[in-house]
């Protein structure tokens, strides 16, 4: 249910929100292409395993439900008794513990749950609407958003999960690079 | 030098003189880094080799067997204290040595198993009890001059008219006095304890952190050590590089033993990090073949052929062939591990003539007896320290004393105290598991819907062969294989039946799993009634209640379970219920599962479960040992299932060896049926039914008739 | 040298920086409460309270709790006083016992956080607690009565 309402949500701010300052059409065009990048880093499973729907996180890179029944909580750091801090801790563990202890990075956490900022599975569309939707993400402007994809810990930590994790594909540079691209040019949406 | 453990007073007193100093058990007290210690007390009187009364008035009860969950540090007691009229709260538990003593009735060896401490030392706690009780009032009759006839006891005190005596007061003179041979029991309408809900008298270790484990072995000098094991069974060290293990800060040394190269520590993270800087060149063997689907498909080819019979009677062939109904179905279960929540450990400390071995076993008398081989002491100069098993389920039952014995070989090899540690991924792989299983059954079916032959082959791994059990192997039929089928009512209630094993032998080594042959027979039986119940359009309740009419206690637990379960009326939307009923142990039990399927994954809302265990000693114990059955045949259900490819265990840890958890677990209702039958037994009774009832509930649910565990929810 | 204060104790460690807490805990300290069961923060049985919140000190590396206030099962209370231990003893939940340091530090967390909490709060709190006795549904009876202790 929540991927189909965030779906129609992006859907209507896609018919009233239209651009502000009007970039030219190449700039447009490289800002769509650019986006291809954003959303397959977005939704990676590095970065969508919490990002998800509903209040169950998933694991590992198959994206399995979580085990122990883990929840995104009041604020998003797990259940009261089990924050996710309990086995997260502030960086990856040390490889001596083994691929299969959990990875670490600051304030390890799901999405508040006012503010989901679902990915998963969301088309191309509306994962772009969903990304500069300020109800959504956290109310950020894309100046706000470069930042957090540039800078957070949480965020870099998908370029070094540790393990056997599969790390984002994409070189950090070059996300950054493209998420900039997109975001000069007011963040402009692919049509499918 | 037996006659050092006799169970008479005068020698088990001088058995108390002879060790005493050795009974010295030494560990760290937390926080202070200073020895305890817990040496025989003096003054003590000890009527038999259970029990022991002292001046300050403690009872200490000594028990032949080990406590791993199951109860019988309550349990126990509760039979003493009944016989004795002790003061509840003054007695005090700890596991008895290994010695001949503490043998089992009528076995030559000590062990924990089989569901069978508390109704095998029915008599003899009950009778440990009366003796020190006749001991204590003759004592206090002689005290004032009365005869013990005008005494009575009470509360851990005699009573003769308005004169009174502690226990405690009387215990030096009791001790003087030569104890009688049998004593006469309380009538069962005049027992206090037995059958009274008791709380679990280990509780208070238990939930402050005092309770000692195996595991919480530590004393001066003694060094940790982790083992490096070959990849695959039967693998063998052919050459290995410590050069790397030997940098590694607290690494005291590597030494090679039969089982792999163990690395020995300060304490368990460097030997730990040792292992894994270490470098084994191993000769995998014919293990490394090994492929758990190639198995079982060799296991189904096997259901095919004729094996050796278990049971047989009058002409199922002939019948079958006959047969213008029938049925045919293949099940089965793959290999489990028992993955109980304390790893494997075990702490040795060898000394010019003695041998101490401080760990959680079930099989003291295996154990003491392979220290002894390997060390070249005599059994009784290994002494055996019984902690707390922090889970057993049959893995620490092993009759090769596996981990006891690698334990001995590594403190052996670095002439010191070594505690050997297996992490939880050595424990997930390292062997001993329930062994894998195929069934084939072909049933004919009567006009009236009931079986009127039947034919079942079994195909897995004998458990006692390849073990020093093998002589109770009978006409090539290991009973742990066939148990629930060739002496299930069902089967043998026809007078066309037969039922055939083959024991293939593989590399992989097994062991008994908490309700050893019934985890997976009971499933197929209950499974199979439940496809002939639907085969005859019948209720799957009125189904049995038809076949079981002459099984009373079968029946007692099955209209109790369904009744409780509201069986007949409607579940709640969207779920199912299913049921089945099993013996086992000499208990009966049945269970009625409530099922629903939720975001793909298989929902167990409710389990009732009624249960006949003849005389309930602590009913608050079966209570709980019925839940704790239920949940780890839940486990085994929903989700065990370890298997191999190119010879190496597949899963490691809980991550991919996955079991139940609270959010996984049913609201469970534990009905007991009032008996007076002698006691059966209690431990292992809950699981059986549980995947049988679950399944046929996921048949009623979806229609789909699941044949193999675990379970899916697809 | 790592210092720990350790149930409000403060002692010097001799330990290097990537040693698990638990292994010093239990090897080095010698609190033997705090059990090992997996090794990867899958069981609970390793959980301790640091700065107040659970913690698996299996997977915790000892310098990450340098300085911080540890809380182990012997450090609960000094006589088995604290409610959720006198609800566990009431409600008789253990049986092998391995598992309940673990499963009480967690359960003491959850109150915490959540003094009322509902049985849908007590799995989600718990979930990350093996027993393989299947001890759980007396735990969440547990934490109920223990919810009622502490108010008394």
């Amino acid at each position: 249910m929540h991927n189909v309402l965030a779906v129609l949500l992006c859907l209507l701010l896609a018919a009233c929100g239209s651009s502000s300052n009007s970039p030219d059409a190449a700039q447009t065009q490289a800002a769509v292409a650019a986006f291809a990048t954003v959303q397959q880093v977005f939704q990676h499973l590095r970065c969508q395993n919490c990002h998800i729907p509903g209040d169950a996180p998933l694991q590992f890179d198959a994206g399995l439900p979580h085990q122990m029944g883990v929840v995104r909580g009041p604020a998003g750091h797990g259940a009261p008794g089990l924050p996710c801090s309990s086995c997260h801790g502030e960086a990856n563990p040390p490889e001596s513990y083994g691929p299969n202890a959990p990875p670490g990075a600051p304030h390890w956490a799901l999405p508040p749950p006012e503010k989901r900022m679902v990915t998963k599975d969301l088309s191309a569309p509306a994962l772009c609407k969903m990304i500069q939707d300020k109800q959504e993400n956290g109310g950020r402007d894309f100046a706000a958003l470069l930042k957090h994809v540039s800078e957070d810990k949480l965020v870099l930590w998908g370029w070094n999960p540790g393990g056997n994790r599969a790390p984002v594909p994409v070189p950090h540079a070059e996300f950054v690079a493209k998420f900039k691209t997109w975001s000069d040019a007011g963040g402009p949406c692919p049509a499918s | 030098m037996n006659a050092r453990f006799d169970s008479s007073r005068r020698d088990f007193l001088k058995q108390g003189a002879l060790t005493g100093g050795a009974l010295v058990v030494a560990f760290f007290v937390p926080g202070a880094h200073r020895l305890a210690q817990a040496t025989e007390a003096p003054a003590e009187f000890a009527p038999n080799a259970f029990l022991r009364i002292s001046a300050d008035e403690s009872i200490r009860v000594l028990l032949a067997h080990s406590e791993m969950g199951q109860g019988i540090w309550t349990a126990l007691p509760m039979l003493i204290a009944e016989e004795l009229d002790a003061d509840w709260s003054k007695i005090q538990v700890e596991h008895a040595p290994a010695a001949p003593a503490y043998f089992a009735n009528g076995m030559p060896m000590q062990f924990t198993g089989g569901s069978m401490s508390t109704w095998t030392e029915f008599e003899r706690y009950r009778q440990a009890g009366a003796m020190a009780r006749a001991l204590l009032i003759q004592a206090a009759a002689q005290r004032f001059k009365r005869k013990p006839a005008d005494c009575r006891t009470e509360n851990g005190y005699v009573i003769v008219g308005e004169e009174r005596a502690s226990y405690g007061t009387l215990a030096p003179a009791a001790a003087k006095l030569a104890p009688p041979k049998t004593v006469a029991l309380k009538e069962p309408k005049d027992w206090k304890l037995i059958g009274q809900p008791t709380k679990r008298l280990d509780s208070p270790e238990k939930i402050n952190g005092s309770a000692r484990f195996g595991m919480d072995v530590q004393f001066d000098g003694l060094l940790t050590a982790v083992v490096a094991r070959g990849p695959v069974f039967g693998a063998t060290v052919r050459a290995f590089d410590a050069t790397a293990t030997r940098q590694v800060p607290g690494v005291r040394d590597v030494v090679q033993v039969p089982s792999g190269v163990a690395v020995i520590a300060d304490h368990f993270w460097a030997a730990k990090r040792g292992r894994d800087a270490l470098r084994v060149d191993w000769d995998l063997g014919a293990g490394a073949a090994l492929d758990s689907d190639a198995v079982r498909t060799d296991f189904l080819a096997k259901a095919a052929t004729e094996g050796l019979v278990a049971t047989q009677a009058g002409d199922a062939a002939a019948t079958l062939s006959g047969a213008a109904k029938r049925i045919e179905a293949e099940y089965s279960v793959p290999f489990l591990a028992h993955a109980p929540m304390e790893p494997l450990n075990c702490t040795v400390k060898i000394d010019a003539d003695l041998c101490e071995v401080w760990t959680g076993t079930q099989f003291q008398t295996m154990d003491q007896a392979a220290a002894a081989r390997i060390t070249g002491l005599k059994p009784e100069q290994v002494q055996i320290h019984t902690l707390f098993l922090g889970g057993g389920f049959g893995r620490r039952a092993t009759p090769t004393s596996d981990f006891v014995v690698e334990a001995v070989h590594v403190a052996k090899a670095a002439g010191k105290p070594v505690k050997t540690v297996w992490t939880r991924e050595d424990d997930i792989r390292g062997g001993y598991y329930r062994p894998a299983f195929v069934h084939k059954a072909e049933i004919a079916i009567g006009d009236d819907g009931k079986p009127a032959a039947w034919r079942q082959r079994i195909v897995g791994q004998s458990i006692l062969g390849n073990s020093p059990f093998k002589m109770m192997i009978k006409n090539g039929i290991d009973a742990t294989s066939v148990e629930g089928v060739a002496d299930s009512p069902y089967i043998k209630d026809l007078a066309n039946h037969r039922v055939e094993l083959h024991s293939p032998e593989l590399p992989v080594p097994v062991l008994w799993l908490r309700s050893v042959g019934h985890t997976h027979t009971a499933f197929v039986m209950e499974s199979l009634i439940d496809e002939l119940a639907h085969a005859a359009g019948k209720d799957p309740l009125d189904y049995r209640r038809d076949l079981l009419q002459q099984h009373a206690r079968h029946l007692g637990v099955l209209n109790l379970a369904a009744e409780k379960a509201g069986w007949g009326t409607p579940p709640e939307k969207g779920r199912a219920r299913g049921l089945a009923v099993h013996e086992s142990f000499g208990s009966y039990a049945a269970q009625v599962a409530e099922v629903s399927l939720q975001g793909g994954e298989i929902r167990v809302h409710r389990v009732v479960c009624a249960v006949d265990c003849g005389i309930a000693v602590n009913p608050a114990g079966i209570t709980a040992q019925m839940e704790s059955g239920i949940v780890f045949g839940l486990s085994a259900a929903l989700f065990g299932n370890l298997t191999l490819r190119k010879g190496e265990v597949q899963q490691s840890n809980y991550h991919d060896y996955r079991v139940l958890r609270m959010n996984q677990t049913p609201q469970i209702e534990v009905h007991i049926v009032p008996s007076t039958a002698k006691p059966g037994g209690i431990g292992e009774v809950g699981v059986p039914p549980l995947a049988a009832a679950v399944a046929n509930a996921l048949f009623a649910l979806t229609g789909k008739r699941q044949r193999n565990l675990p379970l899916s929810a697809a | 040298m790592v210092s720990l204060n350790l149930n409000g104790k403060t002692a010097q460690f001799d330990v290097p920086d990537d040693m698990p807490l638990l292994w010093v805990i239990r090897d080095v300290a010698h609190l033997t409460g705090t059990k090992f069961g997996c090794g990867m923060a899958q069981c609970g049985a390793c959980t301790v309270h640091v700065d107040g919140s659970p913690l698996r000190a299996c997977i915790t590396p000892v310098a990450a709790v340098a300085g911080k206030a540890i809380t182990t099962i012997e450090g609960l209370s000094p006589d088995a006083s604290h409610p959720v231990q006198r609800a566990w003893a009431e409600l008789d939940v253990v049986q092998c016992g391995y598992c309940q340091s673990g499963q009480i530090m967690s359960a003491v967390a959850l109150l915490k956080a959540k003094p009322d909490p509902t049985d849908a709060d007590i799995d989600a709190a718990l979930s990350g607690n093996i027993c393989r006795c299947g001890t759980y549904q007396r735990i969440r009876a547990a934490v109920h009565r223990a919810a009622e202790l502490a108010k008394t």
